[in-house]
């Protein structure tokens, strides 16, 4: 029973959400606000019980450990931004938290993000092994795989040269930063192919509650 | 008014309503369009399948109920995989709301293979912090996650025994749909531990992850819905990510017709202006 009506109430959220499609409406303005309202509960109670909780109040008034009283008054300070007087304050657990924050991540993220991307790219121009299987098997996945490297080599160095402005894109230069540049259309039309089955997906997702869940159509 | 001019003025709820019965129409009535396999979520696969019995994969949630369409479906294909492979599953996850879709996901797997809870799986539950939960769990998993997801001490759990740290765990996946997410598991647990680490994202999150994937510091990739549906054909599994491929297919080209429609109607309108 309470699942029937669970399924319902959604499947009337749903549509009234959607009918904003047709135009903006009393139906859409409520379950928007529902939304929001109930996502800020959500998660100052989720916020108190799964993270304050048990990381601070229990251990500090319950246990003892008299070292959270750091983190909580740079939590209080904090909280000083809602009060103009005093909001200088909150930049000092700011503070705390960028620096501490990226001296943590930057080797690890430097690592990760650019120097092991660089070395992906620090690979023999032509593989031997990718051309071999296309003159024993020809076909379209052979030959790919056979260009894969050279474009990425390519691809890179063309759209660095882009991203180049200390000198003007002209002659030689200006040509490869033209080259740099359909690389990046490329890579943006790719991503934006992706981002619309991205939404059609999360489309299918709620058709496929209404049809199957609710109407029980499928 | 001629019908270039109507075109360029057409009512864009007209486009809206068109694709949705693009949508609609191949879930009630299903074409049944051929999924093929790409390499990212074949190596995916091959990366659970080349597990031995008994191995432990930590899975990762960091999505939300805004992102079910797209990442539940690998939830539970995963679940099942591991499953079927005997192999032992550590649930975890750096956003709240993942804790209880991968539950549920577990669940239901376990009931299909006949698995136990504390036995074959356990969810660790969701910890606040991001990459320093990360770290913490690497170092120290008890430590970080002392009590399962419903307040459970983890050391009564027969699946926890002798769990210290990220070397008594042979493969990572994270599903996330934003950060923290994938990429704080590639830059922790693989690039400061060398852990194995393998990754299900959303279709507008994928392309930002191929790098890693050609980088060799992700096993596999899965991308939105067509690479979970991917991953269910390999499974030979048929879920809501496979259900869904007919209508994205059928949606993707009405997107392209309409492309080229207007870019067509926007260059002769340009042309007979001049």
């Amino acid at each position: 029973m309470i699942e029937t009506l669970g399924i319902w109430i959604a499947a009337f959220l749903t549509l009234c959400i959607l009918s904003f499609l047709y135009k903006d409406n009393p139906f859409y303005k409520f379950a928007e606000h529902l939304f929001v309202g109930l996502s800020a509960a959500y998660w100052v109670v989720y916020s108190y019980y799964n993270i304050l909780w048990p990381n601070l109040i229990q251990p500090l008034f319950g246990q003892g450990q008299l070292l959270l009283i750091i983190p909580l008054i740079l939590g209080i300070m904090m909280i000083m931004r809602l009060f103009p007087k005093v909001g200088w304050m909150s930049r000092w657990p700011l503070a705390f938290i960028v620096g501490s924050y990226s001296g943590y991540h930057l080797i690890t993220y430097l690592q990760s993000n650019a120097v092991e991307q660089v070395r992906a790219t620090l690979v023999s121009f032509i593989q031997i092994e990718s051309w071999k299987s296309l003159f024993t098997n020809p076909g379209v996945m052979t030959f790919l795989n056979a260009i894969a490297i050279p474009v990425v080599i390519v691809g890179v160095i063309t759209g660095v040269i882009y991203f180049f402005f200390s000198k003007e894109h002209k002659g030689v230069f200006g040509g490869l930063a033209r080259i740099g540049v359909w690389f990046l259309m490329i890579a943006f039309g790719a991503s934006f192919g992706y981002t619309v089955m991205a939404r059609i997906s999360l489309l299918i997702g709620r058709m496929y509650f209404l049809l199957h869940n609710w109407l029980h159509l499928i | 008014m001629n019908i270039i001019e109507r075109f360029e003025k057409i009512d864009r709820r007209i486009i809206f309503l068109l694709v949705l019965l693009a949508v609609i129409i191949p879930l009630l009535f299903p074409i049944g369009f051929k999924i093929k396999t790409s390499e990212p979520v074949q190596k995916f696969h091959d990366a659970i399948d080349a597990l031995i019995p008994g191995s432990m994969v930590l899975v990762s949630c960091e999505y939300d109920p805004s992102t079910m369409p797209e990442v539940y479906p690998m939830n539970q294909a995963l679940a099942r995989h591991c499953f079927a492979k005997d192999l032992k599953i550590i649930g975890m996850g750096l956003w709240p709301q993942g804790i209880p879709l991968n539950q549920a996901s577990m669940e239901q797997a376990a009931e299909e293979y006949g698995k136990e809870y504390g036995v074959d799986y356990v969810n660790l539950g969701y910890k606040a912090g991001g990459i320093v939960v990360i770290s913490s769990a690497a170092e120290n998993i008890p430590k970080t996650f002392p009590l399962d997801y419903a307040g459970r001490p983890i050391g009564e759990f027969e699946i926890m025994d002798g769990v210290k740290n990220f070397d008594n765990i042979d493969l990572i996946v994270s599903l996330s749909a934003g950060d923290p997410g994938v990429r704080e598991w590639i830059m922790i647990a693989q690039g400061r531990y060398g852990k194995k680490v393998a990754g299900g994202v959303t279709a507008v999150s994928a392309p930002a992850f191929y790098p890693y994937l050609n980088a060799g510091q992700l096993q596999g990739l899965i991308g939105g819905m067509k690479g979970a549906a991917e991953y269910e054909t390999i499974l030979q599994t048929s879920g809501t990510a496979t259900r869904g491929m007919d209508a994205q297919s059928v949606a993707h080209g009405l997107i392209i017709f309409f492309i080229l429609f207007a870019n067509f109607f926007y260059l002769i309108g340009k042309r007979r202006k001049k």
